[in-house]
Parts: structure tokens; C-alpha cells; sequence
């Protein structure tokens, strides 16, 4: 299967909409900001408000995340955040018009963060298509690996989408290489091995990870999984391309509301800047 | 290439051509027709990696193979027994019932069969550590006990509504020293105790095996799975020749995750005139929406690491499934099943919680054997059969029947004396509560009720 796929190797950036929005804030001197958040969570309206808010503080990528019955990768915080959400009623079909609420108001890129079976459900082609349609840069695919992942393939080149895979710290070399190969947009480099959540810091597997896969011909790797203060993303800025934060918008999103996931991601963005110069000339304010 | 089940279906064997040009009873994995697969976190995949690298050379290594029979023979109790179920035969329009006693094993069920295996593979990687799913908790005890025999640590994630309905398990993996961590997340019940082994799984992998249960879950997990059950079925078939000088007319086994029906049909699979029978978990009836009948009623999907029939909805979420059984409350079914049915090798039909607590009933005062409710199921499925095939014959002693009976019903005595209004309002046996005496010579008129919950110092002040 990597054999096939190969060929794809070093069309990471063709027309990728990810791989623009890293670019972009790597011409402005700093890395890219993505941030997750559930859709539906704490409800649809609010959900598409606290992209905006992210949008509008410094995330260059925004990920919607599908709300999913048994999310394997999600530690507690998510979990209750998109089981709340199902709870309220979210049908998959929803994150079309968050993507395209979100990608109409912001120039972020928007991704979408699913567990297979979903797209499965709907159908490879007609999820792809409706994604395209709605704005969305692609997917990224916590439970799919470019081994299992034909039609996949398929789909993102015939409606031009990124589709990010995760390299693990676990990884073989055979398997970020033809990770990195198959590809497009970044390569979303897990930190640790564990599942998502808020930890104090940042585990020092991740600048190896991201390593191998810059070594494997990767052009943009970012990291994500326990990144959760302006600290992380200062240290993981200085060897990543971005940097990706999901509980802790969360628990901000559910504890404050709009305004306060809006406030955590521009603090976040703050570790961006040099520690010498002034925290409050953040990056992000361009965007507004 | 063609494929196999085509092939042998068609025709591409012989009754006396020893092995089938296309055997159905080996395959290796990873997919079974469309089937299968890793659908998994990337992280896992080194984990999965070198699992199926450690099983392939065990299976290879007579040195392996010796240990895992030495075990079975000397601490399961193997060969379990073939046993003729005569009185209860008559209820089966005649027909004649064998058992394979997979409930004599230790620990009172196949389960042991896997875990033995695996528990061994995890020692041959160097792990310390197991982590085990359990719906029944038979998965659990059986995980428990290996890891008592092998000196390791063991965790077992268990929902929390099936803590409720098995307490009595609960409490024999805490006395077999493991940790037993209840899952209160989703349905909790054993879908969910899935997600959280394996999100401990991937926190832990480097010193941990996750002893998976069943016949499902990412590759090699099917396949190995199979392995470990198949002597159950090479078993059954040594026997019923000794026994009766020839192969049976059908072979039938409940469905879970599909561990036990997979271990008795490979034994099977080759045999064209042997039917082979699944039975799925119909809880209220499959029209109620209230079931487990995963391939009766399911779509394909995936779901904790494999392409399979899968209970989910018009969004693609996994439905939760219902059933008595604990042991075979989960929406998915392995994937080599998945496979089988579509290829028409073997027929899956539902049996609903009525049927199969019947066939606990009669197994039980016919034969003087309590069968678990999981293998109940079986056992239901076999008295259809059983009236099926007998209908066209002159002789219904002519047709012969194998039920694999998986597991004891020690663990479902609470729940069936409920299903059968043994208990008062209190949830006491009833007639159980009339002694005038006290357990500790204290005040006659106490209900017990009250003492147990209140064992303690105050009980002096009555006094
Ligand atoms: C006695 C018994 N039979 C059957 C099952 C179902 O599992 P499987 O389908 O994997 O055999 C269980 C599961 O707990 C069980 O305890």
C-alpha cells in the first residue's frame, strides 16, 4: 500500500489550504496556532462562536472535531464535551454548516478531526465532497492509517483535500516515512503516548517525533496531545512548524464560554513571540 | 486469485480428499474477504506490530505449543468433555445433543483457552503488565487467574452496569489480586470497557499487553484469538467420531465477539455436511430495537480495530446493544464472522432473552448441568435446529447436533432467580430469610438486612 501511495510523496503543499495557513504564519515570523474544538459543543451556534473567537485570537487552523460514540483517543475532557454534545442532538451532517459558518466569516483553515466510522456511514466520497463544498481544508484521522486508507486517498485527490495522518512516538521509521509520504497538509505529530488531555508539560518525546518525521522529507509537522499553556507552545515553537491545542480550549470553552476559549487561545498565541519582547504585541491581532 | 470460501462453496473439495483445496479453517489475516483490518491509532500500531510478529513465531515453535498444552492439559483441565445431553435431547424434536464442556474448564468457561495463550505471548515480549476487557467477567476472571499463575500485574475495565449484573465476578478478580476499574462512561457495558483498555493500552504499552477477549479487535487479534479456541472444535470433532463414528449434522455456538463459536467451528469449517450455527443475542426481539443480533440487523463499519458488522445508526454511532447475557451485550461481532455469514459458510440467527433463560431452565432440571446465559443462547439455537432437521426425517435420533456449552451459569444464579421471580421485594431468596437466629447471637428480630448493612460497633448499642 505505500508503495502505491508513493507517488504522492512531495505533493504536501500542492493547492493544501493547511499547509497555506503554516505558511502564512511562518512568513509572519512565528509558527501556526491550531486549535480544536468539538462541534455541537455546548451547542451548535456556540460551537461555530467559539471557532470565530479562536479564529479572531490567533489560530491559523481551526479543527472541528465530530462528537463519536467511542472516541479511543480522547482522554476525559473531551469525551464529556462531545458526549454532551450528542446528547444535545448533533448529527453528523451539522459539521458541514459549522465548517461553513466558520470558513465564511475567518481566513483559517478548517479542518475536520473524525473517527472513521462516520465518514464510513455517510459514505467516503459523499462525506469528501459535502466537506469541499462546505470550505473545509480535509480531514485529520485519528483512527485511520494510510494503511487502511484507499478510498480515502481516492476521495481527498478527487476533491482536493488535505488528509493529515498521525505519526506516534511509537512510529517505525518504515512507517513515518510512508506516513509522511501519503500526507497532505502537516504531519500532526503526537507527543506522547496517551490520549488527549491537558498535562503539565510537554513530553520530551515530542521533539524527536517531529524530528523523524522532518527527517522523512516532511515539510510541516506540528504537535499536539497535552499542549495546554503559553510555555508549551513557546518550546514546542522552536522546532515545530505548529502547534495544536485541544482540552484546554475545551475546558475554557465549558468553564467560560466564548469569551473565554477566545482569551485562552490569544494568551496562547503569546508563545510565539520571543520571551525577550512584550507578550501583549500578540500575532494573531492581524486577523480581526 | 480465487477466493476460497467461493471455491469451496462451489464445490472445490471432496468428502475423501483429506485436506480442501480451499480451506476456510486458517485464515491468517488481516482481512477476511473485506473484512478486518487495523483500524486503529497509529500508536498502537508498533504494539500490534509486535504482537503479530511474537504470535507468528510461537505458533511455529513446538517449544510455544508445548507450554500452551502443558497448561491446557494440566491447569484447564483439557480435553473438556463431550457430553451426550440425552433428556434434553427429546425437546429438540429428537435429535441427538452433544455438549462440549467448555464450562468444566477452570475458571468456568473457554475464555481460558485465549487467555492462556495470550498471557504467555506477553511473558515471551517481556510485558508485566495485562489489561482486560470483561462484559460477563469471565474474560476478567480468566485474565485474572493467568496473571496470578504468571506473576503479573492485571487491570481489568469492566462497565459499570455489568458490575452490577455480575457482582460475584467482580469480587473473584479482586480475590484473584487484580484491579477491577468499573467504566462509567456510555452504555457501560462492554464497548466501553473496550474504549478505556485501550486508551490505557496506548498509555502503557511498553510494559503492558491489552489481553483482548475475543474474536475481534484489530489484527493479529481475530486470528490469534481463533488459535488459542481452535482445539476446542479439533477436540469436538476427535470426539463425536469416537463417540458416533461420524461428523455431526450441525454444529452450534453462541456469538459474543465470537470467540467460542470461532474455536468450535474451525474444527468444522471444511466439513461441507456440517451446518454451523451462530446465535446472536436477540434481547427483546430484534423488532424492539432492544437486541445484540450484530449480523442479523447490522451494517458494516468499524469499531475497536476492524472492518465488521457493526449496531450503529444513520450517523455511523454505535448503537447500544441489549441483552440478559453480559457476555454478549456488544454491538460488533468479530470480523471472520462477518466474513462467514456473507460467504453463507455459517447461518446467524437471533435468540431472544426469553428463549435463551428457557433453555437455562431446561438444561438445568434435564440434565443437571446450569449452563451460562451466553451459552443458553446456544443452547435455544440448538432446540430449533434440532426441530428443523428432524422434521423430514423417519429417524430423529439420526440427526446429531454439537452445542459448544461455553461457560457455566455459576455467575448468572442472581440473575436468573430474578428472570424466574425467585426473589422477594427485598432481592433475597425467597424463603431464605426465616431463620429466627441471628449470625452473631444478636437480637433475634433484626432483619438481616439491616445487620449487614450496619456490621459494625453500633450493633453493640442494640444488644
Ligand atoms: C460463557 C461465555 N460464553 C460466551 C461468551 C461470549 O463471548 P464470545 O462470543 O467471544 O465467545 C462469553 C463472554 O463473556 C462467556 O462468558
Amino acid at each position: 500500500m505505500s508503495e502505491a501511495h508513493a507517488r504522492t510523496a512531495g505533493s504536501q503543499s500542492a493547492g493544501s489550504k493547511s499547509a497555506a495557513a503554516i505558511d502564512r504564519a511562518k512568513a509572519a515570523g512565528r509558527k501556526a496556532l491550531i486549535a480544536y474544538l468539538p462541534a455541537g459543543f455546548p451547542d451548535k451556534q456556540a460551537s461555530i462562536d467559539a471557532a470565530l473567537a479562536v479564529a479572531r485570537n490567533g489560530a491559523d487552523i481551526i479543527e472541528i472535531g465530530i462528537p463519536y460514540s467511542d472516541p479511543v483517543m480522547d482522554g476525559a475532557v473531551i469525551q464529556a464535551a462531545t458526549t454532551q454534545a450528542l446528547a444535545n442532538g448533533f448529527r453528523v451532517a451539522d459539521v458541514f454548516d459549522i465548517v461553513a459558518a466558520v470558513t465564511a466569516e475567518t481566513d483559517a483553515a478548517v479542518l475536520v478531526m473524525t473517527y472513521w466510522n462516520p465518514v464510513l456511514r455517510m459514505g467516503v466520497d459523499e462525506f469528501s465532497r459535502r466537506l469541499a463544498e462546505a470550505g473545509g481544508a480535509g480531514l485529520i484521522t485519528p483512527d485511520l492509517i494510510p494503511d487502511e486508507a484507499a478510498e480515502w486517498f481516492a476521495a481527498s485527490d478527487k476533491y482536493g483535500l488535505d488528509r493529515v495522518f498521525l505519526v506516534a512516538p511509537s512510529s517505525s521509521p518504515e512507517r513515518v516515512a510512508m506516513t509522511v509520504a501519503t500526507t497532505r497538509g502537516f504531519v500532526y505529530a503526537v507527543s506522547i503516548m496517551g490520549v488527549t488531555g491537558a498535562r503539565a508539560a510537554v513530553a520530551n518525546t515530542a521533539q524527536a517525533v517531529v524530528a523523524a518525521a522532518h527527517a522523512a522529507g516532511a515539510e510541516r509537522v506540528c504537535v499536539g496531545l497535552g499542549v495546554s499553556r503559553p510555555e508549551h507552545v513557546r518550546e514546542i515553537a522552536a522546532y515545530a512548524d505548529g502547534v495544536i491545542v485541544g482540552t484546554a480550549l475545551v475546558a475554557a470553552l465549558r468553564d467560560g464560554g466564548v469569551p473565554a476559549v477566545g482569551a485562552l487561545a490569544k494568551e496562547l498565541s503569546t508563545g510565539f513571540v520571543p520571551a525577550a519582547a512584550t507578550p501583549s504585541s500578540t500575532t494573531g491581532a492581524s486577523r480581526q | 486469485m480465487e477466493d476460497p470460501a467461493t471455491a469451496f462453496l462451489a464445490g472445490g473439495h471432496g468428502p475423501d480428499a483429506g485436506v480442501p483445496a480451499h480451506s476456510l479453517r486458517h485464515a491468517p489475516g488481516p482481512y477476511f474477504g473485506s473484512y478486518g483490518g487495523r483500524w486503529m491509532p497509529e500508536s498502537l500500531i508498533a504494539a500490534l506490530d509486535e504482537l503479530e510478529d511474537t504470535f507468528e513465531k510461537a505458533k511455529a515453535d513446538p517449544e510455544f505449543l508445548a507450554e500452551v498444552a502443558e497448561l491446557n492439559k494440566n491447569y484447564s483441565g483439557r480435553p473438556s468433555l463431550l457430553t451426550e445431553a440425552k433428556r434434553f435431547s427429546e425437546h429438540a424434536g429428537g435429535a441427538r445433543i452433544f455438549l462440549k464442556r467448555e464450562d468444566l474448564n477452570h475458571t468456568g468457561s473457554h475464555k481460558i483457552n485465549n487467555v492462556l495463550g495470550q498471557a504467555l505471548l506477553a511473558r515471551r515480549m517481556g510485558k508485566t503488565r495485562i489489561i482486560a476487557e470483561t462484559g460477563a467477567g469471565q474474560h476478567g476472571v480468566a485474565s485474572a487467574t493467568a496473571a496470578a499463575l504468571l506473576g503479573m500485574e492485571c487491570v481489568v475495565y469492566m462497565g459499570a452496569e455489568d458490575c452490577r449484573r455480575q457482582s460475584l465476578n467482580v469480587a473473584r478478580m479482586q480475590l484473584l489480586g487484580a484491579t477491577v476499574v468499573p467504566v462509567t462512561n456510555g452504555s457501560q457495558t462492554l464497548k466501553d470497557a473496550i474504549n478505556d483498555a485501550l486508551r490505557d493500552w496506548v498509555a502503557n504499552v511498553g510494559n503492558t499487553h491489552y489481553l483482548l477477549g475475543t474474536a475481534a479487535g484489530a489484527h493479529p487479534f481475530p486470528a490469534m484469538v481463533r488459535f488459542f479456541h481452535e482445539v476446542i472444535g479439533e477436540e469436538a470433532r476427535g470426539q463425536i467420531l469416537d463417540q458416533i463414528g461420524r461428523l455431526p449434522d450441525a454444529v452450534c455456538a453462541c456469538i459474543g465477539g465470537g470467540s467460542n463459536a470461532i474455536g468450535i467451528f474451525h474444527g468444522f469449517l471444511d466439513d461441507p455436511s456440517v451446518k454451523i450455527y451462530g446465535f446472536e443475542a436477540g434481547g427483546d426481539g430484534v423488532e424492539t430495537g432492544r437486541h445484540a443480533a450484530t449480523i442479523t440487523l447490522g451494517l458494516p463499519g468499524v469499531l475497536h480495530g476492524a472492518r465488521s458488522y457493526l449496531m450503529q445508526d444513520d450517523d455511523g454511532q454505535t448503537v447500544e446493544s441489549h441483552s440478559i447475557s453480559a457476555g454478549l451485550d456488544y454491538p460488533g461481532v468479530g470480523p471472520e464472522h462477518s466474513y462467514l455469514h456473507d460467504v453463507g459458510r455459517v447461518t446467524y440467527e437471533p435468540i431472544t432473552d426469553a428463549e435463551a433463560m428457557d433453555a437455562f431452565k431446561l438444561l438445568s432440571q434435564t440434565e443437571g448441568i446450569i449452563p451460562a446465559i451466553e451459552s443458553s443462547h446456544a443452547l435455544a439455537g440448538a432446540i430449533k435446529v434440532g426441530r428443523r432437521l428432524t422434521e423430514s426425517v423417519a429417524t430423529p435420533s439420526d440427526i446429531v447436533i454439537i452445542v459448544n456449552l461455553s461457560g457455566r451459569g455459576d455467575k448468572d444464579v442472581e440473575t436468573a432467580a430474578e428472570w424466574f421471580g425467585m426473589l422477594d421485594e427485598n432481592g433475597h431468596v425467597k424463603g431464605t430469610m426465616l431463620s429466627t437466629r441471628s449470625a452473631k447471637g444478636a437480637t433475634p428480630a433484626g432483619s438481616v438486612d439491616e445487620r449487614t448493612a450496619d456490621e459494625n460497633a453500633e450493633d453493640a448499642t442494640h444488644e
